[in-house]
């Protein structure tokens, strides 16, 4: 941030610069971490999908075609770095700063919290025409981020070990470690469907996510989508 | 003292034997996955222990088990079985009728208290007081928890006892319960199917009568032995689902050349059983073998997951019939509909702002 007068400043080309405030918001695990873990979720809706719909029938022998196995270890291998990229991000969550606690939890005692959602209902429905400042995410995104992302991605990770085992055996870690989802779905046939459910409730997510943050970086005082791949957030205007 | 009866004495009275004897030893032994040395084991704990008497009951049912049970592959093995348990009380294929049937299981009841093996085919009712299922005059229910009290332990034949099966698909009037909900004090094996496997059932019978314990079970209580992969780890079309290579259609090339049958709803990848490798009829064949897929008999609820020729289940939540699929697209259909609203609405509103800015 400038100490001068923005007015007054002028580069070396003579031009004036302008002033943006900006803050360090994303540091640099949790923008990896974001990009990892998007386009392991692609990898993974995609190869999920064709594990419940499967493509055409091969021709030939089966020994010369590998088809659904390759899909299906596409499958397991971005799960597994999925997994483990979560794992490095709930390690960041304690050693991290305050922005890299937001999507795993819900402010529900605060009411400041609130009355910021309430606010930001409002900039959505249209009724205001001027957005607050966040460094970290607005609240509404941090709610949509825990319930329809952080929480289905446990989900998705939880059910889609305990599947995982089912191939890995009954004296596998997975199955140690989440065969407990059979003692309540005994049929594993139910996890499988609410596996292939979560699926679609990260896929919505994902697509209102996106649309978001490309209409944030348009409309809002605030810079979005360079965010997530530098770290710093900008912030257009220097009004409160 | 007159010697007590063991499984030994009573089928060398039948004629059988003691090569035939001990040749059923090592099958029986391999098929429970034992070592070279479990076939000396079992030899003489036949020799020499006590026959174990079993009390056999029958719920609401079809008695598919027992036709499984009476067709065992080895026609020893079935001999051997229903000598070696001392099979007290079935009503179903017992001689004694009546008031006589009912004496015989008040005495095995008191003799062996504690002792015998009960084992249930079919399960009780509960609804209106358990009178869907009167059998001796009194509720199936009521005579389950009496015979129960005194038992060493429960097999729960077939998907029926184990999870309800048919008369508890949805809406379940007579409220079907399977047992492990009725009687909660005593160990149970679950040995699920519909029926289960011959070869199975008396494998579970010979390890209880020949250990005179449970075997190791699972977590939902089924025999580790038999229980613990799925049809499809085991299934000799598994080639072809890995290669990608599936019937689609009951009459298309794919079907004839013996390709996967997962699209057409085969449950083998979410099916604990041994019809894969034990396979039935003394090992002649199993459903996919015959170019069918699985239905998935021996698994909780499989009645109600939708049609057998789905690949994927039924979910029936809110009245409509739909699976994972069409609900996840509509909800997309829906959101992206919303987003390409909101989008417009939102360009809408710049233009028209930054025109009112222009004016002033
Ligand atoms: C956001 C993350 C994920 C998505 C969107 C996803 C999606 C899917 C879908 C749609 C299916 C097909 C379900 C069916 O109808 O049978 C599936 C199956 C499966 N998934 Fe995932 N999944 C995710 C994460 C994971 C993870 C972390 C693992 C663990 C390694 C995993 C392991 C499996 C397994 C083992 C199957 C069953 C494969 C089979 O039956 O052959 N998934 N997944
Ligand atoms: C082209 C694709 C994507 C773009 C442009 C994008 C952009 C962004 C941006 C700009 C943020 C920061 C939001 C803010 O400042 O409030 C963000 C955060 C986030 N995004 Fe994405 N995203 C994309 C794909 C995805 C996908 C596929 C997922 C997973 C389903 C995802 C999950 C998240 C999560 C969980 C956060 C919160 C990160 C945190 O605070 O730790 N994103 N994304
Ligand atoms: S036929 Fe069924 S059990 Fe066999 S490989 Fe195909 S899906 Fe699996």
């Amino acid at each position: 941030m400038s100490l001068f007068d923005p007015l007054a400043t002028l580069d070396a080309h003579g031009e004036r610069a302008v002033e943006r405030q900006s803050v360090y918001v994303y540091e640099a695990p949790v923008r990896l971490w974001h990009w990892i873990n998007a386009f392991s979720i692609l990898m993974l809706a995609l190869t999920g999908y064709l594990i419940g719909s499967p493509l055409l029938s091969m021709p030939g022998e089966a020994s010369a075609n590998f088809l659904m196995g390759y899909i299906r270890f596409n499958h397991f291998a971005a799960g597994q770095i999925l997994a483990i990229a979560l794992i490095l991000r709930i390690y960041w969550v304690f050693v991290g700063n305050v922005d890299a606690r937001q999507i795993f939890y819900v402010p529900v005692w605060s009411g400041r919290f609130w009355k910021e959602c309430v606010h930001e209902v409002r900039w959505y429905a249209f009724l205001i025409s001027k957005p607050k400042k966040y460094v970290g995410h607005k609240p509404l995104a941090q709610s949509a981020m825990f319930l329809m992302f952080t929480l289905p991605l446990l989900f998705m990770v939880i059910t889609g070990f305990a599947l995982y085992s089912e191939g890995t055996g009954r004296d596998s870690w997975e199955y140690s470690l989440f065969g407990w989802l059979f003692s309540i779905w005994p049929n594993s046939q139910d996890v499988h469907t609410f596996h292939h459910l979560g699926m679609w409730v990260i896929l919505v997510f994902t697509m209102v996510h996106i649309y978001v943050a490309v209409r944030e970086d348009i409309m809002s005082r605030q810079s979005i989508i360079s965010s997530m791949i530098s770290g710093e957030r900008m912030f257009k205007d220097l009004e409160d | 003292m007159r010697k007590t009866e063991t499984f030994y004495d009573v089928i060398r009275r039948q004629g059988i034997t003691r090569r035939s004897f001990i040749k059923f030893c090592s099958l029986t032994a391999a098929s429970l996955g034992f070592g070279p040395d479990a076939k000396t084991a079992m030899a003489e704990a036949l020799e020499t222990k006590e026959r174990v008497p079993v009390i056999w009951m029958h719920g609401l049912e079809c008695t598919c088990c027992s036709e499984s049970f009476i067709r065992s592959a080895h026609p020893l093995v079935k001999d051997v079985v229903l000598s070696m348990i001392s099979l007290d009380y079935d009503d179903t294929i017992m001689v004694a009728a009546g008031h006589q049937a009912e004496a015989i299981l008040e005495e095995t009841k008191q003799k062996y208290k504690g002792k015998y093996i009960l084992a249930v085919e079919g399960n009780p009712p509960l609804n209106e007081d358990g009178m869907f299922c009167i059998d001796g005059g009194r509720p199936f229910v009521e005579k389950l928890k009496y015979v129960a009290e005194d038992a060493m332990a429960i097999i729960a034949w077939g998907a029926c006892a184990s999870w309800g099966c048919v008369q508890a698909a949805k809406p379940n009037p007579t409220q079907a319960t399977p047992i492990d909900k009725v009687i909660r004090d005593k160990p149970i094996i679950k040995v699920p199917g519909c029926p289960p496997i011959a070869e199975v059932m008396t494998g579970v019978v010979t390890f209880i009568t020949t250990f005179g314990r449970l075997p190791e079970l699972d977590r939902q209580g089924r025999p580790k032995m038999f229980y613990s992969q799925r049809i499809h780890d085991k299934c000799y079309r598994r080639p072809h689902f890995d290669a990608g290579q599936f019937v689609e259609e009951w009459d298309d090339e794919g079907a004839r050349n013996g390709y996967c049958l997962y699209k057409m709803g085969c449950r083998g990848p979410t099916t604990y059983n041994a019809c894969s490798t034990v396979r039935w009829n003394g090992g002649v064949s199993f459903p996919i073998q015959s170019g069918h897929g699985c239905i998935g008999c021996s698994e909780d609820g499989f009645w109600d997951k939708g049609s057998f020729y789905d690949r994927l289940a039924t979910i029936n939540q809110f009245g409509i019939e739909a699976n994972a699929d069409r609900i996840g697209m509509t909800v997309a259909g829906v959101i992206g509909g919303a987003i390409a609203a909101h989008a417009a609405i939102t360009a809408v509103k710049r233009v028209t702002t930054k025109r009112e800015k222009t004016d002033v």
